[in-house]
């Protein structure tokens, strides 16, 4: 019950701090820095679905940056070349009267026929599930060193892949990405456009605390305390009778959902992606958000991952950006393993579910 | 393919491999010393050569080459001893995460010092049009000096762990780290060794491999890769395999260009990595057996 109270204490704070900053930046004037903090909560998204795969499972991905890749150049891909010199394909007329294409015009007036943004994106986020699926059964079968040069290896590939094709726009990437409208009425929509900045900033953080609490949730059950038995000791896990391979393999996947949802919302709010995003360094800084945040620590990765992020696109860290995060990671990994909120906080649990609770607690708590 | 594109192929895949051959026994070395994968190791390779092609400014090319190695195995001991030395007993995944980050910071400091352009040293006899005639085939006197200076590296490299006592007071370190220490062997001097002779193997191949690859801030990243698969290829911690596995991808990468596009090159290596580590993670050469009893 404990834990419960806590968890939403915490999530009604961060609730009440997403409308603090939007009231405080109205007040002040400064609402330009809501298009970094929108961006931030997607960012953060992905993020806290690798704490659980690194913090609570114990595995090492050094690929995600792929999953928000494959989400967020698949849906641009879709949404934004035209059908339109193929409307006479039984596919293309097919996917029409499933009511999956968007009829409109391009910059020019030219009529264009694209895929429906929920329908790409829903294509978008499967792909990578299932990709993350076909690697995951194979790879988490490795530890340690293995893990971490297949998963950078996967991410590699999917670099070479946006970048050698034509489709995804080679160099340039992909823009002119078409606004996500959510909601069938109303005009309720994921885009850059400047007068829905306020709209989006709560979109995205309304998503990232959804998922928040989806993965709160997922900790206190059943699965978390087998992933924590997982991260404890894997060998002692399977002895009591918990099927390791199958928990790492779900979590691997909801990692990469997370991730491919974060690239989907991400491409249609700036309106196009580049393959910088796919590059091997945005999976490395999404480690070091994970490594600061304190491993299993899922608050603590929010907190971390929400601000450097913020401070990283407001361009404070200037040309030394990657060296930053190269830092970050180092220093953490040699001083503070479990986190910078760990040294502070020591021995006082101000944040819920600081660090890992121990098999114990994580019973008591449910009992 | 006619017979004299097939031996230039054959020519390019062993140059290349042999780099692979000589990263993977950087990962090798430390391995074997300290049972981590050093992340950071493609970074020595292209810090050796960017190292020479500043330092050619001033002094003729045997000696810019010369004190290039020299300079990277001191950046190698360095980072050793304010890093890892220290560390109890850290886990494979806070070792992991530390080397990326020193590759990361590597990097930026290149990237800060050389700036993003791609630089060569110059070829180390005659120029880009001189060619060797040897049969049918013509090749330049540089993939002359990469075979060339592999090889005796290698060749060095295993008299080294086999003649010198510093060599086998190393292997003895790698065989067991506590009987190691019992028998006087100050096992922490060994890691940094390693570290020093690793950085020092990568930056030779990079300096030698410099005028026909040419060299980037960024390009120690997809050799570190390709480093790897080779050192799994060709079984962890087994120096003699590396030399194989690394002959066999340059070999492979050289001859796919006929069929893959050059963009996808690096992912033939990954591709190759991905099986081995599904189907084989112990190399083609090691048994399982053997593999079962390591750490990884």
């Amino acid at each position: 019950m404990g834990v419960r109270g806590k968890k939403y204490t915490g999530l009604t704070v961060l609730a009440l701090l997403v409308v603090l900053v939007q009231a405080v930046t109205a007040l002040t004037g400064t609402q330009f820095y809501l298009t970094q903090l929108t961006m931030a909560a997607y960012y953060t998204l992905l993020v806290i679905g690798l704490a659980v795969v690194m913090g609570y499972a114990g595995q090492i991905s050094i690929g995600h940056a792929g999953f928000f890749a494959i989400g967020g150049y698949l849906s641009a891909a879709l949404t934004t070349h035209s059908l339109a010199g193929f409307s006479g394909h039984p596919l293309v007329q097919a996917l029409g009267r499933a009511g999956l294409l968007m009829a409109g015009q391009d910059l020019y007036g030219e009529e264009i026929l694209v895929v429906a943004p929920w329908a790409a994106a829903l294509f978008a986020v499967i792909t990578a599930a299932v990709v993350a699926l076909l690697l995951g059964v194979p790879v988490l079968k490795l530890k340690g060193h293995y893990l971490a040069m297949a998963t950078l290896g996967f991410g590699i590939i999917v670099f070479r892949v946006v970048l050698a094709s034509e489709y995804f726009g080679e160099a340039d990437g992909i823009s002119e990405v078409p606004a996500f409208t959510l909601l069938p009425w109303g005009p309720v929509q994921v885009s850059g456009d400047f007068g829905l900045r306020v709209q989006n900033y709560y979109i995205a953080w309304g998503i990232l605390i959804l998922g928040l609490w989806l993965l709160l949730n997922l900790i206190d059950s059943r699965v978390g305390r087998a992933l924590r038995a997982i991260h404890g000791s894997e060998e002692a896990a399977e002895a009591v009778g918990v099927d390791t391979a199958r928990f790492k393999l779900k979590v691997f996947v909801l990692s990469a959902v997370y991730a491919a949802l974060a690239g989907v919302f991400l491409t249609h709010y700036n309106g196009g992606i580049g393959p910088s995003e796919a590059s091997v360094m945005k999976s490395v800084r999404y480690v070091a958000l994970v490594a600061v945040g304190g491993m299993a620590n899922i608050w603590g990765t929010l907190i971390m991952g929400a601000g450097l992020t913020f401070l990283s696109l407001r361009g404070v860290f200037g040309s030394y950006d990657d060296a930053v995060f190269g830092l970050i990671l180092i220093l953490v990994m040699l001083f503070a393993p479990d986190g910078i909120l760990s040294l502070k906080l020591r021995g006082f649990s101000v944040l819920p579910g600081r660090r890992v609770r121990n098999l114990h607690e994580g019973e008591g708590g449910d009992a | 393919m006619t017979t004299t594109l097939f031996f230039q192929y054959l020519f390019a895949g062993i140059t290349y491999g042999s780099i692979y051959g000589i990263v993977a026994i950087g990962f090798n070395i430390i391995y074997n010393a300290t049972g981590i994968i050093n992340f950071a190791q493609g970074e020595f390779v292209m810090l050796g050569a960017m190292s020479a092609i500043s330092l050619l400014q001033w002094m003729p090319l045997p000696l810019a080459v010369a004190l290039a190695v020299l300079i990277t195995m001191v950046v190698g001991g360095l980072i050793e001893m304010v890093f890892i030395r220290w560390l109890d007993n850290p886990s494979v995944l806070r070792m992991i995460i530390i080397t990326i980050g020193l590759s990361i910071l590597i990097r930026e400091v290149a990237l800060h010092i050389w700036g993003e352009s791609i630089r060569s040293l110059p070829y180390f006899v005659g120029n880009e049009i001189t060619a060797l005639s040897l049969g049918p085939v013509r090749i330049s006197p540089q993939v002359l000096w990469v075979i060339f200076t592999c090889a005796v590296m290698v060749i060095g490299l295993s008299l080294f762990f086999r003649v010198t006592p510093v060599g086998r007071e190393m292997r003895a370190c790698s065989a067991n780290r506590t009987a190691a220490v019992l028998c006087g062997i100050n096992t922490r001097n060994m890691v940094t060794l390693s570290f020093m002779l690793s950085a020092g193997i990568g930056a030779l191949a990079g300096c030698v491999m410099s005028p026909i690859t040419y060299t980037q801030y960024d390009s120690g990243t997809s050799l570190a890769i390709k480093g790897f698969t080779v050192a799994i290829l060709g079984g962890l911690g087994n120096s003699a395999g590396a030399v194989a596995a690394g002959l066999l991808l340059g070999i492979i990468e050289a001859f796919s260009v006929a069929v893959v596009p050059l963009a996808f090159q690096d992912a033939i290596a990954i591709t190759i990595l991905l099986v081995i580590l599904f189907v084989r993670p112990h190399g083609i050469f090691a048994s399982g057996d053997a593999a079962r009893l390591k750490e990884f």
